[in-house]
């Protein structure tokens, strides 16, 4: 920022404009550049499939990318600008779409758990509150401790609200005394998606509405022959999109503000923001509260798109760590690195080696034997590369830990580097005016 | 009010009269009451009320203990308006205590603190620097990963774009731009008062220990301060550097600051403090001018072998 | 904030809270003995079989004692290396599958393939009955295999000491917990690549797996009873270790005042490996003495287990060996008498509810914290 060697010679207004049109407009290139190379990279292994597979794999790259980017940006707010180490990220989102599923499932039980029957956007608000409302309870007392001790306390609160949802006992206690079910651990079907009310009457397959006949002549059935299903799925990504655009513009503004220099003050040293006349215990709340409200909304558009949540496995701590290898590939305290992390994560390190895994099992010809000790002792390289592929899984998980560990001894700043960024709402890197230089 | 214009004009004039006389009596009204009240106090309370404006801080009975250990035992000392007052003693006299008892780090165990006549006893530390009583770090504390402008427009109080809602507001972030853009105005002229505005964008990570410290006593002044509690700031600071902010020291109180300064080094309380607080063994041991100091008995005691 | 040392303020501050969890423990004692007594008065109460209270508790105290003995470990290296170590769950697995390993493969060498032993039974089709591990038809091999979890584990956390966290032992301790995250998902996934992710059946059953002893009018489970000697007597060398040798004092110093011990001359590399040795060590012992008790293994049981194993070091208080056996053991009872009260998939949830608690109320932990090892 500050090597700009270029005096503000026009009007600082005009001129601080362009400056900041200049960083946003790399950010955003360093976004559409990374998916770019994601959507090359998938092209090129899928290609052979026809564009069917190549469509569907690049809607399947998109979508994770956006929620993990969502969910990443959530984060980024606690843990990047203000230093509060949240490790129960999966908790507050199974809150808000769990809040959301029974506030808009319909009261008869004869359709599964029942619910308030009220409007989906009640239900947003109502599972983006709830969540809020569950980080605030948990923030009054648990931002009085030390890091670590934060960690370990969250982790164990997104555990007792997943052990919760689980419990059969809760299901049944909640069925009678205010008449909506959680599923316990079979979990609740989602409301229907709107998303796909455009483009089918009803939601049903067959009838497409008017819109639906114009983008399924185009590029369905009529046109370029792509799956309805993934052509719905792109719709929704569109809604992702603007989302995603909101949170990054809320984020940065809060963060390029003096409520973001308060933020960062806190992640440097408590004691000296308390002393300029910050209260760091209000503003912390208030991160947390605000961080929370975004993870229930990301757990919303998330796992409320796919159908059926149950606790388990989609709400197990290692979903936290996976926004949080997001965030720590962006590096943390930068927005932009956020989205970046998220789509490089969803692209490379979630959906990318099971990919690759299985297009290399498929060109493998040899029998997987049962078990590793079998192909440890056929001695056979072909045989032990068809086990590990047929088993990417778990190698996955092992990558996974190996880039997280890697990260954090050469690049703790992130892949993309040191990407700290201004907090004020004003241009900092030079003086406008040109007032008294006097160096 | 003129009486010989035409008649439309003599009414609006009257109505105005009117107004006024309206405004007028309500002044009154409270005027009178508030002399009522102030005539109801006897002269010691009335001198008491004008305290604060000569005496901005004052400690009473200050005792800190630290599980059994007694850290200031019973301190009693006040800071005169526009002074720079030196705080001195040797090593475990509780000088530091007493200062994290003053700005809120710690609770004192037992005595008052009362700064600009109210008393501020036990309340948080940002509570305190909201009061105007802000203070500055033995060893500094920049903020390193944001630049020094950043630093020093953390500083100021009522900053309206600390609410997060503002902050993200369409409609109502243009007050709090325009209140940055007045800000950053502010801290440009800070740092050409300290000389250190050459380093505005370096992140305070890569200052030199010297230009810490100004930093941070920049920092302290955009906090608009009533008084600033300075531990010492000239510890690890070269001798050229250390000249400028003594310097800078005597302009601010020039202006109308009130410093308290806790210092290591005897030489610099003696040449630039015109009163002196000597603690030793949690309690205040002496107070006066640099030379009652230097001849009090038994401050020569307690420094043994120590040229004061 | 107040950052006062004074612990009159902060039993002051803290107290509406205690004085909530007196109140309400002293209502479920209360109850406990309504309960006990066949009494019910309003929603106090109930019936409760003695003997189903007592055979509560003893599973609480076994169990117990198997997460107290990976408090240990997880205790030493907060205190020593000052970090939360997220992959102490994972080694608790890997001593239980490499301690099963061979344990199988002495118990049931010759009738089964050298490499279903060893995998533990993924490489084949063998049943627990074919192997036939038990404490009491195959003594030695199951001794064999909890010195074998204990050697393995001990080398495995060695190593991973020297891979990831060597080369940052200057940094802060959020950094390194976060690279012990990754550290605990390439152990738990290797383990799943090698054995496998199915949970399976370990320990053969026998007809008369109970001992009596006959004048008291007791009957023990012969596993529960090895493994309250087994943890008991590791708990008891580890005392000895501690309090009789050079190298449990410069441990005990290094956990008390890391800078004060450095500058007294403590070889700090030596403590660190003797740390990851014996922490290491013990967290393989328990996980293999937890199969033995609940007779099944699944790759990822340790990392389940973890944060009951941090709910025992927070009770006991961090850097405490002793505070993490004790906390060990409330937070087995916890873990098994909750039920009394609350539906018994609430259980866990119940333990790490005692362990937030206990973070906000009383960081320091049940024994003041002061006192280390």
């Amino acid at each position: 920022m500050s090597d700009s060697d270029s005096r503000p010679a026009a009007a600082p207004d005009s001129a601080l404009g362009a400056l900041t049109d200049a960083a946003r407009r790399s950010d955003l290139g360093l976004v559409l550049g990374t998916l770019a190379v994601i959507y090359a990279a998938a092209t090129l292994l899928t290609a052979t499939s026809g564009l069917n597979s190549v469509v569907g794999l690049l809607e399947t790259l998109t979508f994770l990318g956006l929620v993990y980017a969502l969910s990443a940006l959530a984060l980024n707010l606690q843990w990047g600008y203000t230093g509060l180490f949240n490790i129960g990220v999966a908790g507050f989102m199974a809150v808000g779409v769990y809040t959301m599923g029974m506030v808009v499932r319909s009261p008869d039980p004869a359709f599964g758990p029942p619910g308030l029957g009220l409007p989906l956007p009640v239900g947003i608000l109502a599972g983006t509150g709830m969540a809020a409302l569950i980080g605030a309870v948990a923030a009054l007392p648990a931002l009085r401790l030390k890091a670590d001790y934060l960690a370990i306390v969250t982790l164990g609160l997104s555990e007792i609200i997943r052990l919760t949802l689980q419990s059969s006992a809760f299901d049944t206690f909640l069925r009678e005394t205010i008449g909506v079910g959680t599923g316990g651990g079979r979990g609740m079907g989602m409301p229907d998606n709107p998303v796909r009310e455009l483009f089918l009457v009803d939601g049903q397959a067959g009838t497409p509405t008017p819109f639906g006949d114009l983008v399924f002549g185009i590029f369905g059935d009529g046109g370029l022959g792509i799956a309805h299903p993934i052509l719905i799925g792109w719709g929704y990504i569109g809604v992702l999109a603007v989302v995603l655009v909101g949170y990054y513009l809320l984020l940065e503004r809060l963060g390029r503000s003096p409520f973001g220099r308060v933020l960062k003050a806190i992640r440097e040293d408590e004691v000296v923001a308390d002393s300029l006349g910050k209260n760091v215990n209000l503003v912390k709340i208030k991160v947390f509260v605000i961080g929370c409200a975004l993870m229930g909304l990301a757990g919303i558009l998330w796992f409320g798109s796919q159908g059926n949540v149950s606790p388990t496995p989609q709400f197990m701590p290692l979903l936290t760590f996976y926004v949080f290898i997001a965030v720590i590939i962006g590096g943390s305290g930068s927005n932009a690195g956020s989205v970046i992390g998220g789509l490089v994560f969803a692209a490379a390190l979630f959906e990318g080696p099971r990919r690759v895994g299985g297009t290399v099992r498929g060109l493998i010809d040899a029998q997987t034997p049962p078990s590793f000790a079998d192909a440890l002792v056929s001695l056979d390289p072909v045989t032990l590369l068809a086990y590990a592929t047929e088993n990417i899984a778990p190698l996955q998980f092992v990558f996974l830990g190996l880039v997280l560990v890697f990260i954090i001894h050469r690049r703790p700043d992130g892949v993309l580097g040191d990407r700290i960024e201004t907090a004020a709402a004003v241009d900092l890197s030079e003086r406008p005016n040109g007032g008294e230089a006097d160096e | 009010m003129s009486s010989d214009s035409n008649g439309p004009s003599d009414v609006a004039d009257a109505d105005v009269a009117e107004v006024a006389d309206a405004s007028e009596i309500a002044d009154a009204a409270s005027g009178g009451e508030t002399a009522d009240a102030e005539t109801q106090d006897s002269p010691v309370e009335e001198a008491a009320k004008h305290t604060p404006t000569d005496v901005p801080l004052r400690v009473e009975g200050l005792v800190k203990q630290f599980g059994g250990v007694t850290a200031v035992d019973g301190a009693t000392f006040e800071v005169e308006r526009g002074s720079l007052t030196g705080l001195i003693g040797p090593n475990g006299a509780g000088k530091s205590t007493t200062f994290n008892c003053i700005t809120g780090v710690h609770e004192p165990t037992a005595g008052t603190i009362h700064f600009e006549g109210e008393e501020i006893t036990g309340l948080e530390p940002y509570q305190i620097a909201r009061k105007g009583l802000v203070r500055t770090f033995q060893i500094a504390r920049e903020l390193e990963e944001m630049t020094v402008l950043e630093n020093l427009m953390l500083a100021p109080k009522g900053q309206v774009g600390e609410s997060a809602i503002r902050a993200v507001t369409p409609g109502l972030r243009g007050e709090v731009v325009e209140q940055e853009e007045a800000l950053r105005e502010r801290a440009w002229e800070t740092l050409d008062f300290f000389e250190i505005d050459h380093l505005a964008t370096e992140h305070a990570g890569n200052l030199s220990g010297g230009q810490r410290k100004l930093l941070e006593m920049a920092r302290a002044l955009m906090t608009d301060p009533e008084m600033v509690l300075l531990d010492e700031p000239l510890a690890g600071v070269n001798p050229t550097l250390e000249e400028k902010l003594l310097d800078r020291i005597h302009d601010l109180r020039a202006d109308g600051y009130t410093f308290l300064l806790v210092e290591h080094d005897m030489d610099v309380i003696m040449e630039n403090c015109e009163r002196v607080i000597v603690m030793h063994q949690g309690s205040v041991l002496a107070e006066g001018t640099g030379d009652e100091i230097r001849n009090d008995e038994r401050v020569i005691e307690a420094y043994l072998g120590e040229d004061i | 904030m107040g950052t006062t040392e004074s612990s009159l303020v902060d039993t002051v501050r803290a107290r509406p809270g205690l004085l909530l969890v007196a109140v309400l423990g002293g209502l479920l004692l209360v109850d406990l003995l309504a309960k006990l007594a066949g009494v019910s008065v309003g929603p106090i109460g109930g019936a409760l079989s003695v003997d189903r209270f007592r055979s509560n508790l003893w599973s609480g105290l076994v169990i117990g004692l198997v997460i107290g003995l990976a408090g240990i470990g997880l205790s030493l290296t907060y205190s020593i290396l000052s970090f939360a170590n997220f992959s102490h769950g994972d080694l608790v697995s890997t001593g239980a599958f490499t301690g099963w390993g061979v344990a199988f493969l002495i118990a049931g060498f010759g009738d089964v393939p050298v490499r279903t032993l060893l995998s533990v039974r993924d490489a084949g089709s063998a049943s627990p009955g074919d192997i036939g591990a038990h404490i009491l038809t195959t003594p030695g091999a199951i001794l064999v295999g909890l010195v074998a979890a204990f050697v393995v584990t001990a080398a495995v956390a060695l190593a991973l000491d020297r891979a990831f966290y060597k080369p940052m032992r200057d940094r802060d301790g959020i950094s390194i917990l976060i690279a012990s995250i990754g550290a605990a998902l390439i152990v738990r996934y290797l383990l799943q690549f090698v054995y496998g992710s199915d949970r399976r059946g370990i320990t053969a059953s026998v007809d008369a797996s109970n001992l009596v002893f006959g004048p008291l009018g007791i009957s023990i489970d012969a596993h529960e009873l090895t493994i309250v000697v087994a943890a008991l007597g590791l708990m008891l060398a580890m005392h000895f270790m501690l309090q009789r040798t050079k190298l449990g004092t410069a441990m005990r110093a290094m956990a008390d005042n890391k800078d004060l011990a450095l500058i007294t001359g403590i070889p700090a590399e030596r403590v660190v490996t003797a740390t990851w040795i014996i922490g290491g060590g013990l967290a393989g012992a328990s996980g293999y003495l937890y199969v033995l008790l609940r007779g099944t293994i699944q790759f990822d049981f340790g990392w389940l287990l973890l944060l009951l194993i941090f709910a025992a070091v927070i009770l006991g208080g961090i850097g405490s060996v002793y505070g993490a056996i004790a906390g060990g053991l409330v937070i087995g009872v916890v873990f098994t008498t909750s039920t009394i009260w609350i539906p018994s998939d609430f259980n866990q949830a119940a333990a790490f509810a005692v362990m937030i608690l206990m973070l906000l109320l009383r960081p320091e932990g049940l024994f003041g914290g002061v006192s280390t090892a």
